[in-house]
């Protein structure tokens, strides 16, 4: 901090948001990036299935694939549109 | 055993060519016979850096079509006889870069050559991923501002996922961070990410920091290697990275400003 500088309005550090908007940024993209590449094409053919017993809108499939360090986990959730709309999650 | 490094970073203009060449030179100078490619099929430059642009005859492509052999096509540096150059093609037809074709010729290299540095072209395109496929060593250049850093990440996920070594499951690539165009008096001011910063986000081994200087234009400009300007700051740096790839523990430096007190007194604005 020079003299100068102490008599200056304080300003917002630049490089701290950029900072703070790349670590989201990154991690938002590290995720999508270690999704299986299969995803896409599964949620098509369960929705497929699924149309063949009940009516379902390709939003009420929802395909989420999260990993930590000793497992993988991926959740389906399906919304049924039953009077209650009421949610049913299978996991495999 | 040859060692293939690649020079990346995804985005343009960060100093992978600048990088190559210096680092090509400097593995060169120390005894190693070292070869440097051009991966820019189209828009070749690294002659040009190197200042051996009149004396191209043959090209990288020339040699992977079997149209003229190795020998003819690499360049021997004139600073430096340990160090030879290949060059990209010019022609447009990014298709004459093959899978194929860029291991057969690295592996020829790979029996009279120490190193191999691989120059990727910028994107994510063919070029970049034939840069970096058989590479065994990466180093990412990467400058302090977002899209860099995060261009930088996406090529991580790449070497991580699409090199040779990945699909075989092999040990993977070793990836190393250069930060170039490093300014210690804005980050210092808060205006540019810092060392620590970027490797919140990227972790990797640091191999040197590569202040800003204006000695790289004068360098480019007059064709040799920065790293052979022993009184510039980057060409210093550039050494400490060869120094530290090779296995030498040396103190990083450049990370902190070094403004006169005067200087510091007035913000540097006067």
């Amino acid at each position: 901090m020079s003299l100068l500088d102490y008599f200056r309005a304080s300003k917002p550090k630049s490089a701290a948001i950029a900072k703070e908007r790349l670590q989201i940024l990154v991690a938002h993209e590290r995720t999508e990036r270690n999704r299986p590449s299969y995803l896409p094409q599964l949620q098509k053919e369960l929705l497929e299935v699924i149309r063949k017993y009940v009516h379902v809108d390709q939003e009420a499939i929802s395909v989420k694939f999260e990993q930590d360090e000793n497992q993988e986990t991926l959740e389906l959730n399906i919304v049924l549109p039953d009077f209650q709309q009421e949610e049913k999650r299978v996991n495999i | 055993m040859a060692r293939i490094i690649v020079v990346t970073s995804g985005k343009g203009g960060v100093g992978k060519t600048t990088t190559s060449a210096a680092i090509a030179m400097g593995l060169a100078k120390k005894g190693h016979k070292t070869a440097v490619i051009d991966f820019d099929v189209g828009l070749r430059n690294l002659d040009l850096i190197m200042g051996c642009e009149r004396r191209v005859v043959y090209d990288f492509i020339n040699v992977i079509n079997g149209e003229a052999s190795l020998n003819q096509a690499l360049i021997r540096d004139k600073n430096c006889n340990q160090l030879f150059i290949l060059p990209a093609s010019q022609t447009r037809d990014k298709d004459a870069l093959t899978l194929e074709g860029v291991g057969r010729v690295l592996e020829e290299l790979a029996k009279e050559f120490k190193y191999i540095v691989c120059d990727s072209p910028a994107g994510i395109e063919k070029g970049a991923n034939l840069a970096l496929y058989y590479a065994d060593d990466a180093f990412v250049v990467t400058n302090p501002e977002v899209s860099s850093v995060r261009d930088s990440d996406r090529m991580l996920g790449i070497l991580a996922s699409k090199s040779r070594r990945a699909e075989r499951n092999e040990e993977p690539v070793r990836e190393y961070l250069l930060l170039t165009r490093y300014d210690p008096n804005r980050v210092k001011s808060g205006e540019m990410l810092g060392l620590d910063d970027v490797q919140d986000i990227l972790s990797l081994q640091l191999l040197g920091i590569i202040p800003e200087s204006k000695s790289v234009l004068t360098a480019s400009n007059a064709g040799i290697p920065v790293i052979l300007d022993d009184k510039s700051e980057a060409g210093l740096a550039y050494q400490d990275v060869v120094a530290r790839y090779l296995g030498e523990d040396r103190p990083h430096r450049f990370i902190d400003d070094k403004k006169g007190f005067f200087r510091k007194l007035f913000g540097g604005r006067l």
